[in-house]
């Protein structure tokens, strides 16, 4: 208790009819919040010792988990708005519902998972963490994706993808399972891998039609353990079927060139 | 009043100014008639997207009591002007009735005069014209004679709100939830490289069309000299004027499909004209050769309205946000999912339409979603 009490002493005062803990679980009301303050809660919130925090009513507030740094859980009940969990450093947060533009931008460590869609350029940047999205994501998803030593950003989409999908790609991994597609359809997605330089997209079949930039291999070992690994999380986040997933023939997309522009300018 | 506030927002005048303007459109399917509380509290959702230098609405219905008469809002910058328009006006029009448009305090920048006129065009003056361009050229007379006065609505039973403020703040101001109409377009403006002044608010109309617009247009001086020469002429300062000429002259006077004009504005790239069956190759080409000056080039998201229809439209690269709802009978577009949400938590669709493509919702009939919008068939 007496972290709670350090953690409220911590808060505005207009702030704290918000708050409510009920079995070591925070809740905030964030009907009408405006984005800084609802960061500040959460702020103070995790600095004292907080594990599990529930966001209700949230809707359209930007940069929800922005900058925290701490091993908790936020769960958001509602719409949360613009460039969730940007810089984002450890948390994870759990969207019951969809997320908008630019989720994880350029988050560290962490996770995210959406059960409905995310927006356009999910993944912006992002690197390093994980994010799991049960239902579609927008245009430029996982755009300039990074990965550094042993910093390797894993994003896994359920349903499809729209243009660009791992656009200026870098490093890291997308993985799309497509499941909501009938035998023979694609994701009506142009431009997939445009500029892509690094990194990994796995297909599980054939969903997508990837640019001229970039080769489609078949998968081996080492890329089907990556695989079952990331389907196993997607199935324990959203309760879906493993063996139904893995029912399925994979292949991955790599750049082709390392330097796709590389006599564009010289 | 005509300073450019924007020194004072941006005074370091840098180059970049991170733009991101707030759309937000909401029709009635049934044509009902529904307040602007709503479309007010969506739009203010968005308060971050936009930066206080515009802000407007359109509404469609609000006037049923004057449904056959042009409704004129003007804008005056100057007792002259106004003086100089009532004699205009009445030259060439039976005014029928004319009041200030009703206001209250509000937080809004150096509000000018804003008056309305409920007019019909006198018809021995028409000579030959139609109704629709006889009223398209006296607005244009006005805008351009004075200097000082701005038509910034003249369609039938419909109206436009438009200031420099936030979209709430502009809507305090002109006391529109005392209005209700049956589809209301709103914008939040973020001005990047064009003056935050009264008269560059969004939306932009003429007669009954409106656009509300984020992103800007490259093409905006091609653009605007290809409808000058249709007797167009713009006046606001502002690139998304370009966007309510071109709308009025292709779909009203050359009366092309939506389907038709997205490809005019948002033209797919040649790669993929070049890889289409020769006949929409050819479809595609003529269009790019006929209608190259009213290609809408750069980034855009835009909620085209005019009576019975609320059209969404976005660039071919998809570089602006735009989103789409429907609930029972109404059909909702905006930059942002959460304003949606705010004004209707559970939706019968949601889905983001894809770069080029519009979303259409027409009066009497369900919206046309796309069926195809995140799959594809294989080829055979």
């Amino acid at each position: 208790m007496l972290e709670e009490e350090k953690a409220i002493a911590e808060i505005s005062a207009k702030l704290l009819p918000r708050l409510k803990v009920e079995k070591n679980v925070w809740k905030i009301d964030a009907e009408g919040l405006h984005y800084r303050e609802l960061n500040s809660l959460l702020r103070a919130i995790s600095r004292n010792g907080a594990e599990r925090i529930e966001a209700h009513n949230v809707c359209g507030q930007r940069y929800v988990g922005t900058d925290l740094d701490a091993a908790i859980q936020i769960d958001i009940y509602g719409t949360p708005g613009n460039d969730l969990g940007a810089f984002m450093n450890g948390p994870t947060i759990v969207v019951h519902g969809n997320a908008q533009d630019g989720c994880g931008n350029t988050m560290n460590e962490g996770q995210i998972i959406v059960h409905g869609n995310a927006g356009d350029i999910t993944g912006h940047s992002v690197r390093g963490g994980k994010i799991f999205v049960r239902g579609n994501v927008g245009y430029r998803v996982g755009i300039h994706m990074k990965e550094f030593q042993n910093k390797t950003p894993q994003l896994v989409i359920g349903g499809t993808a729209q243009d660009f999908l791992g656009e200026y790609m870098a490093g890291g991994v997308i993985l799309i399972l497509g499941l909501d597609l009938q035998e023979g359809e694609f994701c009506k997605a142009r431009f997939v891998g445009t500029g892509m330089h690094g990194g990994v997209i796995y297909e599980r079949g054939n969903i997508l039609k990837p640019s001229k930039e970039t080769n489609v291999m078949q998968v081996g070992k080492r890329d089907l353990r990556v695989i079952e690994s990331l389907v196993k999380e997607f199935c324990k986040h959203f309760g879906a079927d493993y063996n139904a997933i893995m029912n399925a023939k994979f292949h991955k997309i790599v750049p082709a060139s390392k330097r796709p522009y590389g006599k564009l300018y010289s | 009043m005509m300073k450019n506030i924007g020194k004072i927002n941006n005074p370091y005048n840098d180059d970049k100014d991170f733009d991101g303007c707030s759309l937000f459109g909401m029709m009635n399917l049934e044509g009902k008639r529904f307040s602007a509380r709503d479309p007010i509290r969506a739009i203010a959702n968005m308060h971050e997207r936009g930066n206080g230098l515009g802000g407007g609405f359109a509404a469609y219905g609000i006037y049923p009591e004057h449904q056959d008469d042009y409704a004129f809002h003007i804008m005056y910058l100057s007792k002259e002007a106004k003086e100089k328009t009532d004699k205009l006006l009445r030259e060439n029009f039976e005014v029928l009735h004319d009041e200030e448009i009703p206001t209250r305090t509000a937080n809004v920048r150096d509000p000018p005069l804003v008056w309305r006129y409920f007019v019909q065009p006198i018809k021995q003056r028409l000579e030959g014209q139609s109704e629709e361009d006889y009223v398209i050229a006296q607005v244009m007379r006005i805008n351009t004679e004075t200097g000082k006065a701005f038509v910034f609505s003249s369609g039938k039973n419909m109206g436009v709100f438009k200031g420099v403020g936030y979209p709430e703040d502009i809507a305090d101001f002109f006391r529109l939830d005392e209005y209700e109409g049956y589809l209301w377009t709103c914008h939040g403006r973020f001005p990047t490289n064009t003056p935050g002044w009264w008269g560059g608010a969004h939306p932009f109309n003429i007669l009954d069309w409106t656009v509300v617009h984020n992103g800007e247009l490259s093409s905006y001086g091609i653009n605007r000299r290809y409808l000058e020469m249709y007797g167009y002429k713009c006046t606001m300062r502002t690139d998304t004027e370009v966007l309510a000429y071109a709308v009025d002259l292709l779909m009203r006077r050359q009366r092309l499909p939506v389907e038709i004009v997205a490809k005019i504005f948002a033209a797919p790239l040649w790669s993929e004209i070049d890889a289409m069956e020769p006949k929409k190759q050819q479809l595609l080409k003529a269009l790019r050769q006929t209608y190259g000056s009213l290609l809408m080039n750069g980034p855009f998201s835009i909620i085209i309205a005019h009576h019975g229809e609320m059209i969404g439209l976005t660039d071919r690269i998809k570089l602006r946000p735009l989103i789409a709802g429907t609930r029972d009978n109404f059909l909702y577009l905006s930059s942002e999912e959460a304003a949606i949400r705010l004004v209707s938590p559970t939706l019968d669709r949601v889905w983001y339409p894809r770069g080029g493509e519009p979303v259409v919702g027409k009066l009497g009939e369900r919206p046309t979603i796309e069926v195809l919008a995140y799959r594809e068939e294989k080829v055979k």
